[in-house]
């Protein structure tokens, strides 16, 4: 399959995308320091990467501004640094306390936003704030058009599904159409939609308590006057993700619960007409050598040059590693069946994590390989 | 659900528990809450738990809150959905949806029929209850709460002796523990604030709830679950019972033989070279594990136990049992 970098050729926006603990936040940054090191100027967002790769990206704080990677890092790595890399750790509350700036008609509604507390929880908590605001900072960083490329790691959702649905389910709650007639139940608009709707909400009032209620209503109310730029910039947003020169990249790991996770993920891509990329898989056991059928002679070998007990243990970790490394094969094969394509990136388990701009260049050695020089390089003979 | 300022301290601070007591107890409890990042493992030290309980006696029930069925998978069970299915001898399984719950809770809340089924039917009533941050979360544990009562609400409810819950994974912050609390702080009146305290009361009583956390020996995973054991304890006023460090390799080879496979790993011979090489390769990871079991310990206070990682092509029932005799 094509390289990593024959994927993004041309690409403005690369979005690593998978359920949690796969190894997302590294392999976006692997891929921005590779693509940086091949000439273009780069910016990697991330939500919340291990403390030691922000240590090593020279990352101190969520700042929500971009900042050079300093070029002297990789030289000290041995890495020849043909562009520029940038890196931005994103805090969502203070993206979507911006935007809200941005929408509002003035500083009175502005602050009654920023005040309510309901608006408060959305911004810090609501399921898809996160996620929408993590795109709603991709869109403002392309329109700036500082960069080459963007590449973003999406937060850790349950399940890689939340980041697609975030937009809507986050629009909708805001648009709160509906809702919004019904705010002051004693008014008209309450004995228009009739006796059905004042039940439904004094009933409401009766379970939650009648204070939500208000803030809800508050919440609305000063939002009322922001609703329809709130849209309007949702619809960009979106149009940006389907745009020709974004990729979806899928992370997941070889196991077959993220598998099936991303088989699902890339059935939603194709349903909602998004540009599906490539597959990349981390922390796959590599085949040794077709060995099969040669149990004993290896273990007579491995008696010989380290005696008996060495060599059982030896051997039955090496057993132990073939069964992990079929299991891991069959389930890239059914990947590569169910995604009808040959192109699936296999990234090995390597023994160490990985946590600095070193290690980071040990993963681009099979990011950015052809699918030959990768099985080379894993089979230990490159 | 942050956001919230607690001004009163409406709650008291969790005392000391009794460190380092042995699994049988955690199992004594009526409901344990197991958490963690995503993919460590949680669904299956669930299960594990579960097991064990179930075959200590207890009648057992593990729930999933994610609407994932991972633990249906485990036991290569159809979906079970809004259901409490038996697993296992003794041992039960369900899949709490936020909208059932609801509906149940709406259900047990009024008696009038009539207006039940208006409210079912209102599209406000769902709007509303889907706009309300937190009341998901909210419902759901009411729901746990309802599974866990020797006397349930629902009709024809069996008796448990142990309620698991595989609780979300922690990307959004401690919110679903801290549900109750907040909920309780806000609203301040209705049959939703007395009901809210009553769930916080739950989560908090030490002595009938225990709370597990799933770490990985891996940097982010240790991290994370030392932030979420301190949030846990000072802002849902939780201590923590154990934290399973799921997946430890074993040591298989020491230093000196690591460094002579290490010769081995580079020589000619295919066949030993690739032994010699997955040898040393977990060598070094089991090293690094090491280091991050060593971190993990020196920044929780509860006690850590270690689950071996299992060389199986899939978790499937047979590994949760061979997890469910190794818990410590």
């Amino acid at each position: 399959m094509a390289a990593v970098g024959e994927i993004l050729a041309g690409k403005d926006i690369c979005i690593c995308a998978g359920s949690g603990g796969v190894g997302k936040t590294t392999t976006a940054a692997a891929i921005a320091t590779g693509m940086a090191a091949s000439g273009l100027k780069v910016c990697v967002l991330t939500i919340d990467p291990a403390k030691r790769l922000a240590d090593s990206l020279g990352l101190k704080e969520l700042g929500n501004e971009a900042s050079r990677v300093d070029p002297a890092l990789f030289e000290q790595q041995g890495i020849e640094m043909k562009g520029e890399l940038w890196a931005m750790m994103l805090d969502a509350k203070a993206t979507f306390d911006e935007l809200v700036a941005r929408q509002a008609p003035d500083e009175e509604s502005r602050d009654r936003v920023l005040g309510n507390r309901i608006y408060q929880q959305i911004s810090n908590a609501l399921a898809g704030s996160q996620e929408y605001m993590a795109m709603e900072k991709l869109f403002e960083l392309h329109t700036e058009g500082r960069f080459d490329l963007l590449v973003l790691d999406t937060p850790p959702t349950r399940n890689a599904l939340d980041f697609l649905d975030a937009p809507k389910r986050l629009t909708q709650f805001i648009e709160g159409r509906s809702l919004r007639v019904f705010m002051r139940p004693t008014g008209l608009a309450a004995k228009v939609a009739g006796r059905g709707a004042s039940v439904a909400l004094s009933v409401f009032k009766r379970i939650v308590g009648f204070d939500l209620l208000a803030d809800l209503a508050e919440f609305f109310n000063a939002f009322s006057g922001m609703v329809d730029g709130f849209q309007a910039r949702a619809k960009r947003v979106n149009s940006l993700l389907a745009d020709p020169h974004t990729c979806f990249l899928v992370v997941c790991g070889p196991q077959g619960e993220p598998v099936d996770e991303a088989v699902y993920f890339h059935r939603k891509l194709v349903e909602a007409k998004l540009p599906f990329g490539g597959v990349i898989v981390n922390k796959v056991h590599y085949p040794a050598e077709q060995l099969r059928g040669d149990g004993e002679g290896l273990r007579a070998a491995l008696i010989s040059k380290l005696g008996d007990d060495l060599a059982e243990r030896v051997a039955e970790n090496f057993a132990d590693y073939q069964a992990l490394a079929e299991r891991d094969a069959l389930n890239i094969e059914r990947l590569a069946r169910e995604l009808r394509t040959q192109s699936v990136i296999r990234i090995p388990y390597l023994d160490e994590d990985v946590h600095d701009l070193g290690g980071l260049a040990e993963i681009n050695r099979y990011l950015f390989a052809s699918s030959e020089e990768r099985e080379a390089i894993a089979a230990g003979r490159a | 659900m942050r956001g919230y300022s607690h001004r009163h301290p409406l709650f008291l601070p969790p005392r000391e528990i009794a460190r380092n007591h042995p699994v049988t107890e955690l199992l004594d409890k009526r409901l344990v809450f197991v958490t963690g990042k995503g993919g460590v493992g949680k669904t299956t030290v669930a299960v594990a738990l579960g097991l064990r309980a179930a075959a200590e006696g207890k009648r057992t029930i593990v729930c999933e809150v994610s609407a994932q069925e991972n633990a249906s998978r485990i036991f290569e069970h159809a979906e079970v959905g809004f259901h409490e299915v038996e697993m296992a001898e003794n041992l039960w399984s369900i899949s709490i949806d936020p909208d059932e719950s609801m509906r149940e809770y709406v259900l047990l809340q009024l008696k009038v029929r009539a207006m039940r089924d208006m409210l079912f039917r209102s599209r406000i009533f769902s709007y509303l209850a889907a706009a309300t941050p937190g009341l998901k979360e909210l419902v759901t544990i009411g729901k746990i709460w309802e599974l866990a009562q020797l006397d349930r609400k629902v009709k024809k409810g069996r008796k448990y002796d142990l309620v698991i819950v595989d609780a979300p994974a922690t990307g959004h912050g401690i919110g679903f523990l801290q549900t109750p609390r907040t909920f309780a702080a806000i609203a301040r009146v209705g049959p939703i604030h007395a009901q809210a305290q009553q769930l916080d009361r739950l989560i908090t009583d030490q002595q009938h709830t225990g709370v597990a956390i799933v770490a990985l020996p891996e940097e982010m995973p240790v991290n994370e679950s030392a932030a979420l054991e301190h949030d846990l304890r000072t802002d849902v006023g939780v201590a923590v019972d154990r934290v399973y460090m799921n997946a430890v390799y074993p040591e298989r080879f020491s230093t000196e033989e690591a460094e002579r496979l290490d010769e081995l790993a580079s020589g000619e011979n295919g066949a030993l070279r690739a032994a010699a090489r997955a040898a040393v390769s977990e060598h070094n990871r089991a090293r690094s594990q090491r280091a991050q079991l060593a971190r993990l310990r020196r920044r929780v206070q509860a006690p850590v136990k270690t689950l071996p990682f299992l060389f199986e092509p899939e978790l499937d029932v047979e590994a949760a049992q061979q997890l469910a005799r190794r818990l410590g």
